[in-house]
């Protein structure tokens, strides 16, 4: 590489960390400016002086932790249970020789692309009707239908990648087939498993439309729907600080999870897609 | 995908000759059936079944309100939107945001793409990173973006009051186009990463050979940009436009939280939700949500036909 190119992919990779970085730093910041010095104005990017009060307030306001429960349990649970529903399309999809195969990858993509706020009216209707709105269920049902493309797709990308020849093999060897699935296929599957799931938990933590729309109390409102309608007690000067320290709060699991799983991630985003 | 049209005709060899099925390729066809059903069926549960009752609650002037004066009217719900102004200045808008952040996040998002194939230390790190705001809830990076061009508490008009259009009392909120800029700032910061992932895997297939080859003829920097990089990846970024073309026309949380549709930077998603939930004009909604759901169709089936995009080939199945 030569010495221009190589000053390129330095100033390049500044500019990437700064792009990426800098507004988390900023609701960072935000979050450790006090309550007076938002109230009458602070444009600086760093707090004046540095408080913990609005975590303390945060994590006090019931609203807030309920919401927070709410977003855990709803995105876990439709998290599992698209991410089983996936894994036997997938198979199928990667494995089987049969009917209609294209047709639900078409049908995949298609919902892929549904614009979900034409849903909310007829799903308001019907919940209303089937005594889902406002509960649990009624947001997980319609997640588990807008993550299962994506799971899908990736999952069959991944299973199509497995040398299944080898469940045989261990097999010829005297392994039972439920050793044989166990011992080798599980191992082999489990990276495209989990590389769906915390796409699909992604989505879930993520949603917003839905989580409006379908919910009206506590009782079952995530942290985006939570966090949207908290504006304090001055409509007009919404408490900044607040807001931002619920933010950080909800983007920690968000970086955990990056920080741990970023290759498979990044694997499960373009396996969908392209093919690397 | 390609195993079965490449079955089809094998087993129709003799013209009159029926497919012969034998019992292991049906008992085949029955589990790959009984596998999907489940996805499928939950699938069509939540998407085509509303859309059924929406097509069918379009034709009735209904409120949530007054759930009596159910009334049926025909196409009159349709008539009133495509001749109000609102609806096409919405379009509008939406298309505006749609064309705008696309072609910035195809621009950076390369750009990125370039440095990330190209980098040789600190891969790891910078893959956390660019994951990072993908992650982040759309939210946050509304009520971020929203902060920071805030008037009395954000940093960006303190900060760029060198330009000549930045005071210190610019209220970046209180007029359309310097609103509808914090809104596409917000959308690009968010999704460029997608888009950057999503190249760098297009140009992970283009060959260094080609490449190398290209530069011992003497081609410039440019040459091999516009000639061997970027039809090698054509697919790959046809693909990553259409997801995202399409994603960006049904923006609605950044402007829900910034700007709330004040100052006209009000999306179809929008108007759509607008008349649902808050007006509960189930009727008149209904119909916003089939045109929105028909106009989706049509941008998808623009793209893919103008610029020829093959998912089977991007995906390697060709």
């Amino acid at each position: 590489m030569d010495a221009k190119t190589k000053v390129g992919t330095w100033i390049g990779f500044v500019l990437i960390m700064l792009w990426c970085l800098f507004p988390v730093a900023w609701i960072i910041s935000l979050s450790f400016k006090s309550e007076g010095e938002t109230a009458t104005g602070s444009a600086q990017f760093l707090p004046k002086e540095p408080t913990w009060d609005n975590y303390s307030a945060i994590l006090d306001n019931g609203d807030f932790t309920r919401a927070l429960i709410n977003s855990f349990g709803i995105a876990l649970i439709a998290t599992v249970l698209s991410v089983i529903f996936a894994t036997l399309a997938a198979y199928a999809i990667a494995r089987l020789d049969f009917k209609g195969k294209r047709l639900v990858l078409s049908l995949a993509l298609a919902i892929a692309m549904f614009p979900v706020v034409s849903l909310v009216g007829p799903l308001f209707d019907m919940w209303t009707t089937f005594g889902l709105f406002n509960t649990w269920p009624g947001l997980i049902i319609p997640y588990m239908s807008f993550t299962l493309p994506l799971a899908i797709w990736t999952l069959s990308a991944f299973f199509r990648e497995i040398p299944w020849e080898m469940e045989q093999a261990a097999q010829v060897d005297g392994a039972t087939s439920w050793q044989a699935f166990r011992k080798v296929i599980v191992p082999l599957a489990a990276p495209g498993v989990f590389t769906a799931a915390i796409l699909t938990f992604f989505f879930a933590w993520n949603e917003f439309v839905l989580a409006i729309s379908l919910t009206s109390t506590t009782s079952s409102r995530t942290v985006p729907a939570q966090m949207s309608f908290f504006v304090g007690p001055d409509p007009f000067n919404p408490p900044y600080a607040q807001l931002a320290t619920a933010s950080v709060i909800v983007t920690l699991p968000v970086i955990i999870i990056v920080l741990l799983f970023q290759r498979k991630i990044v694997a499960g985003l373009t396996s969908g897609a392209v093919k690397g | 995908m390609s195993t079965t049209i490449a079955t089809e005709p094998q087993a129709g060899k003799g013209k009159e000759s029926r497919p012969v099925v034998s019992d292991r390729s049906a008992a085949e066809n029955r589990l790959g059936l009984k596998l999907v059903a489940p996805a499928v069926i939950l699938m069509l549960l939540v998407t085509a079944w509303p859309m059924i009752q929406a097509l069918y609650l379009s034709l009735f002037r209904y409120r949530l309100t007054a759930p009596d004066d159910r009334e049926f009217i025909g196409i009159d719900n349709y008539v009133t939107v495509l001749t109000d102004s609102l609806f096409w200045r919405d379009t509008w808008n939406t298309l505006l945001i749609m064309v705008v952040t696309v072609a910035v996040e195809l621009v950076v998002g390369f750009a990125f793409a370039m440095v990330m194939h190209r980098i040789v230390f600190a891969r790891g790190l910078m893959r956390t990173s660019i994951l990072i705001p993908y992650g982040i809830i759309t939210v946050v990076s509304a009520f971020a973006w929203q902060f920071a061009f805030s008037l009395n508490n954000g940093f960006v008009n303190s900060w760029f009051s060198w330009l000549p259009w930045i005071t210190a009392d610019t209220n970046w909120y209180g007029d359309h186009w310097p609103a509808m800029f914090a809104i596409m700032v917000s959308e690009i910061w968010k999704t460029t990463p997608f888009m950057a992932l999503l190249l760098l895997a297009g140009l992970a297939q283009v060959s260094e050979d080609m490449l190398e080859a290209a530069k011992v003829d003497g081609a410039t920097w440019w040459q091999r940009l516009t000639k061997v990089i970027l039809p090698n990846m054509r697919a790959a970024i046809m693909v990553a436009v259409l997801f995202r073309a399409l994603d960006a026309y049904r923006i609605f949380d950044n402007i829900f939280v910034m700007t709330r549709g004040a100052q006209d930077t009000e999306s179809i998603s929008f108007l759509t939700y607008r008349q649902v939930i808050e007006q509960m004009q189930l009727g008149l909604g209904s119909a916003l949500s089939v045109l929105l759901f028909l106009s989706v169709l049509l941008l998808a089936w623009l793209i893919v036909k103008l610029f020829k995009v093959d998912l089977a080939q991007a995906r390697g199945e060709g």
